[in-house]
């Protein structure tokens, strides 16, 4: 599939000198979605912002559906649909009118019946004749989506859709996610969770201080995830791994008093009883007998902490 | 050009004026009032005729004038100002509209407003004084391009705005004492030759002059330097709005 969105060495200094984006190459494929996560600062929101236009690069260059989104900033526009992070409405306008307005914004001819399809998904049907102020924090969020749904963008930017929104109407907004998808709306959202990330998304990003730090398919890491390790701790150190254990495919801990076993829970056999019978076999003693899992948060943590070092 | 965009913007800035029109209404109508109570009755007492003109009626292009310029800024700064105040502004500037598309937009949305204004103060003021308009259509025009070049002039009083102060520092600070000065509530002729010298560098005085020769047929300069002003002042306006737009000056970061 092609590049629906493609980002190549994008750079913004805001006023004063900060980079709040150190060169960012990213390419979007239609229809994925992609979660970018990254701790506060990280750029996530100011890397949207200048896709869609809100501040402009420093230097760089982004192509939305093959239009550079300055010189055909119409085209590339009109593709694009942007949920932010700050909940930006007009506290005295009517919801169905906000709504209705955002259409018109982006050049599109009126459409009743889509926008009432659209409320009704986003459980906002009840509340199209009130005031923006006279709602909720999480039905706002959920005008900023319905706004943003209402000219039929290609590609949808999510930033941090689901911050102060409950567990229950999070997962109807992940429903109305996923069927944006299906009918092959690009969707880039930015999140602090990772279970969110690990929940919707087809790639995850990870971004911060200003870089992206690493691209990945989602069952990817999850393959990654889905390993763990059996830690053999022994009564002493040993020089090195004794020829009866080599089948198993051992490391060594730098100290040499473990044995480090690397296995797919996933897998019908693990090798556990395998190898704990062949350590014994061996004459090793035993001191303790440990497992852990990493999870994507410690890989996260592990890239974000190595990035800013 | 994105005219859906164009016609969004202004129904939506619309739709703030009529969700107020009562006020909008009562405002100009009351003020006028007053206005004719105290300089008709109790100045124009006094004066009786101003170059053949009765006091009354002398007074009033120069209050349609004081009104609608003041409007014309106020609906117009406020307007683009407040999307950037509750960042709604978020929604221009991701849209595919250009910065044109959005000034017709608002600037549009605030002459309308001002030009209703101006109306209903002409209407008020005929219930109190005999008029005659001798030159309907260029009354009209010059009512419609002060209309346009002040809310030009809002817009870019908005745009350049950091807070509420400064949104009303301009109107309170420059216009309204060149709008009273600029011969709103009499004729030139009436000062002092060093002030009839000092006064032609207001800008105000040639909107003011031409509006009310289409009135009377008379005026303190000629209606076509009046017009030309007006076309100078709104080339500026627009001028500086094509570079503020082109630098994306304290809209873009
Ligand atoms: N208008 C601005 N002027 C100066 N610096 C800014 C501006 N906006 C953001 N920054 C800085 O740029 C960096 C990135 O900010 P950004 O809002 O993109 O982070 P983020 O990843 O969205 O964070 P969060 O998860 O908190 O939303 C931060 O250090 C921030 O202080
Ligand atoms: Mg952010």
């Amino acid at each position: 599939m092609a590049a629906i969105l493609s980002i190549s060495d994008l750079r913004k200094s805001y006023e004063g000198g900060f980079e709040a984006l150190k060169g960012v190459s990213l390419e979007i494929e239609e229809g994925e979605i992609l979660a970018l996560l990254g701790p506060n600062g990280a750029g996530k929101t100011t890397l949207i912002s200048a896709i869609c236009g809100i501040i402009n690069a420093t230097s760089g260059q982004v192509l939305v559906g093959g239009y550079c989104i300055e010189k055909d900033f119409r085209a590339a526009r009109s593709l694009i649909g942007l949920v932010p992070q700050e909940i930006n409405l007009e506290p005295f306008e009517k919801v169905i009118n906000s709504v209705r307005f955002s259409r018109g914004l982006f050049g599109k001819t009126r459409n009743d019946a889509l926008i009432e399809e659209i409320l009704k998904k986003l459980s906002l049907w009840d509340k199209r004749d009130s005031q923006i102020k006279e709602l909720s924090g999480g039905m706002k969020r959920r005008v900023l989506i319905a706004k943003a749904l209402s000219h039929e963008p290609r590609v949808l930017f999510l930033d941090e859709p689901t911050a102060g929104v409950d567990v229950e109407l999070r997962k109807d907004m992940w429903e109305v996610v996923q069927e944006l998808k299906d009918n092959g709306v690009t969707i880039i959202l930015t999140t602090h969770y990772i279970e969110e990330a690990e929940a919707i998304a087809d790639r995850v990003g990870v971004i911060t201080g200003g870089q992206i730090l690493l691209v990945k398919d989602k069952d990817e890491l999850m393959t990654q995830l889905g390993q763990k390790q059996l830690c053999v701790q022994l009564a002493g150190p040993i020089p090195e791994i004794p020829k009866a254990l080599a089948d198993h495919q051992l490391e060594l801990s730098t100290e040499g008093d473990t044995l480090i076993y690397t296995y797919d829970t996933k897998g019908e056999r693990t090798g556990i009883t395998a190898l704990l019978n062949d350590v014994a076999a061996a004459g090793l003693q035993l001191r303790d007998v440990s497992t852990r899992q990493s999870s994507l948060e410690d890989i996260f943590v592990g890239l974000v902490s190595g990035g800013q070092s | 050009m994105n005219w859906t965009a164009i016609w969004s913007i202004y129904r939506f800035e619309m739709h703030r004026f009529f969700r107020t029109l009562f006020q909008s209404f009562l405002s100009p109508v009351l003020s006028t009032s007053l206005y004719f109570v105290v300089f008709g009755a109790a100045i124009g007492s006094r004066i009786d005729q101003v170059e053949g003109i009765d006091y009354g009626a002398f007074i009033v292009p120069g209050l349609i004038m004081l009104s609608v310029m003041t409007q014309s800024i106020s609906n117009a700064s406020f307007g683009i100002y407040f999307p950037k105040f509750i960042g709604t502004v978020y929604e221009l500037l991701s849209a595919p509209v250009s910065f044109l598309e959005i000034v017709i937009g608002y600037v549009g949305a605030a002459a309308t407003k001002a030009l209703f204004i101006g109306v209903v103060i002409l209407a008020t003021a005929s219930l109190f004084v005999d008029l005659t308009i001798q030159h309907p259509l260029a009354m009209l025009l010059f009512l419609v391009l002060t209309c346009l070049s002040f809310a030009l002039m809002g817009f870019i009083i908005g745009i350049w705005a950091k807070n509420f102060e400064q949104l009303q520092l301009v109107p309170l600070l420059v216009v309204t004492p060149l709008v009273f000065l600029g011969g709103s509530f009499y004729s030139i002729s009436m000062l002092p030759p060093i002030w009839q010298k000092i006064t032609l560098f207001n800008p105000v005085v040639y909107l003011i002059s031409g509006f009310r020769w289409s009135f009377f047929g008379s005026s303190d300069v000629p209606v076509a330097v009046s017009l030309m002003a007006i076309t100078g002042f709104t080339a500026l306006c627009l001028g500086i709005i094509w570079w503020i737009f082109k630098t994306g000056w304290r809209i873009r970061a």
